[in-house]
């Protein structure tokens, strides 16, 4: 029993020491980027291994979401008379919600686990160690760059699976379905907000990307430096990046939509 | 003065403890190993110097500076001047041999590249690989792999460079290409150089002096011919390679017959 409640203040005590860690990580990482404008070069080689790579996968899964979209909606919408707002319907959907949320489990998923993979291995091969004895910060030097990537693609990658998530609803509502086009893009035109849909909608992205990152940057740096601790730190990065983005996205949309 | 002072350095994991009163001067321009027994803490030892690591006790000073009191960018302009070789060669994996030797040449200065191609082609020259400059890290040997970490350590021409068990799983040959290698870059370049080993024959072949650490404390120092003659059974034990003597063969424990009691009643 005694034994029960001290494994228990063990781990309480073990993972605020390990919450504060990950925060003063992220502080480095912060004071690191205003250098960076200087390297510019090191983000872009990053937003290519973060971002880019990422683009195949972002595009199929947004054809799919959209294409199902258009399925699902014009089946509700049709028994309302009303299959004309299927645009609105599609567009509404992504880009509130399943656009920034579906493409950033899709990204911790496919970039977040690579990046932590990635910098464990640096970290099991003594590759940042010798950085360090090199006089090079590998936090400035390595986790800035693919922060700041990871905060830039994840809201390009979110616009893209919306973009062309909508495309998905267009195919599938007017050439199956046979909705009007012009119904389709002008209530979807008319009923889309700038301010109130889009532009929360790349907030939620920024955010996640922010977090998505962090977490993957930090599960690398802090594994334990073997192969099966690089793994278990993979999969904690994929396991609470989806956490973090559906309990956030519930916060952000409380926020954003509630009132 | 010494370049390199250790006094009263005391070091703990978690209750254990490695290293407990340490004291260690290592002299300018000497070769000085520093051997002990796999798990003495000659590793931590050299995070220790570099600053990877924070003593719990005691002080460590390289070239008058205390390094543990240094600011953060005090600390990684003292490193500039300290070369380290780990085990591993620690090669950056995604970059060639060249961009490895390159790579603290472009971070820390602004030289034009044909300057750098100059300097990484002399230093890869100097470890015999400047022919293998195009290969990927995963294409060297154990032994080339740190040849080639041993070029980089020397790009920024350090006053210092410490080398963490560089005979250990080598053949023989590569063995004594690299037994070279340190004896002449110590002198040619008037290096500082520091050996962590166990091999005790590489080493005591080239180390003007040696540190002898065991259980947490330096047990015995000297030139290498003064430690063969020394007295003490534990030093003659470690020099001579003995399996058994005051450093026992078996991990402390339980006597066997009280685990194997143990064991019965359990059942
Ligand atoms: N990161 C670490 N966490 C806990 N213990 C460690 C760590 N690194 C090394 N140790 C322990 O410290 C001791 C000294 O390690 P090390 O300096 O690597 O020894 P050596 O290089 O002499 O073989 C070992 O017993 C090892 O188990
Ligand atoms: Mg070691």
């Amino acid at each position: 029993m005694i034994e029960t409640i001290r494994s228990l203040g063990r781990w309480g005590l073990g993972s605020f020491e390990r919450l504060g860690r990950g925060h003063l990580f992220l502080v480095k990482i912060l004071m690191g980027i205003p250098e960076l404008f200087l390297r510019f070069s090191l983000v872009i080689q990053q937003l290519y291994s973060v971002g880019v790579l990422s683009v195949f996968l972002i595009i199929i899964a947004g054809l799919f979401v959209g294409m199902v979209l258009g399925l699902q909606g014009y089946n509700t919408l049709v028994d309302f008379g009303a299959e004309e707002s299927l645009g609105v319907m599609v567009s509404l959907s992504l880009v509130r919600e399943l656009g920034p949320v579906v493409s950033a489990l899709l990204f911790a998923g496919r970039a977040g686990s690579a990046l932590t993979a990635e910098i464990g291995l640096m970290k099991s091969t003594e590759q940042l160690s010798g950085m360090e004895m090199m006089a090079v910060d590998p936090i400035r030097r390595i986790m800035a760059p693919r922060f700041i990537a990871g905060l830039i693609s994840m809201p390009l990658l979110a616009a893209i699976f919306s973009a062309v998530g909508i495309y998905g609803g267009f195919l599938v509502g007017h050439g199956l379905l046979g909705v009007d086009d012009g119904a389709f893009w002008s209530q979807m035109q008319v009923k889309t907000d700038w301010y109130g849909d889009i532009l929360n909608g790349v907030l939620k992205s920024v955010v996640f990307g922010v977090v998505i990152t962090w977490i993957a940057l930090f599960e690398g740096y802090d594994a334990t430096p073997t192969s099966e601790g690089v793994g278990r730190a993979t999969t904690r990065t994929v396991v609470h990046s989806a956490f973090a983005i559906l309990g956030l996205d519930f916060i952000l949309t409380a926020l954003m939509f509630g009132g | 003065m010494p370049l390199i002072k250790i006094r009263d350095l005391h070091f703990y994991r978690g209750d254990r403890a490695i290293f407990e009163g340490v004291n260690i001067d290592i002299h300018r321009g000497k070769i000085t190993a520093i051997m002990g027994p796999s798990g003495t803490g000659k590793t931590t030892l050299l995070r220790l110097i570099g600053g990877q690591l924070r003593p719990d006790k005691g002080t460590i000073e390289v070239d008058g500076q205390d390094v543990h009191k240094l600011s953060h960018r005090d600390l990684y302009e003292l490193r500039k001047r300290m070369g380290m070789l780990f085990q591993s060669g620690a090669l950056l994996t995604d970059l060639t041999v060249f961009e490895n030797v390159a790579f603290p040449i472009r971070e820390h200065t602004q030289l034009p590249e044909s300057m750098v191609r100059d300097l990484v082609l002399i230093k890869l020259q100097a470890v015999g690989l400047r022919g293998a400059h195009d290969l990927m890290p995963n294409e060297l040997s154990g032994g080339m792999a740190r040849r080639v970490a041993l070029a980089r350590a020397m790009t920024l021409d350090p006053m210092m460079i410490m080398y963490d068990e560089p005979f250990t799983g080598q053949d023989p040959i590569s063995m004594g290409t690299l037994v070279n290698l340190i004896h002449k870059m110590n002198d040619a370049m008037d290096l500082t150089s520091v050996i962590v080993s166990h091999d005790v024959a590489e080493t005591s072949e080239i180390a003007d002096h040696i540190y002898l650490l065991s259980a947490g404390k330096v047990i015995e120092q000297g030139s290498p011919v003064q430690l063969k003659r020394s007295t003490s059974q534990w030093v003659q034990q470690f020099m001579q390679g003995l399996p058994d003597g005051p450093v026992p063969f078996h991990y402390p424990g339980n006597t066997l017959e009280q685990d194997l009691l143990e064991r019965k009643d359990a059942v």
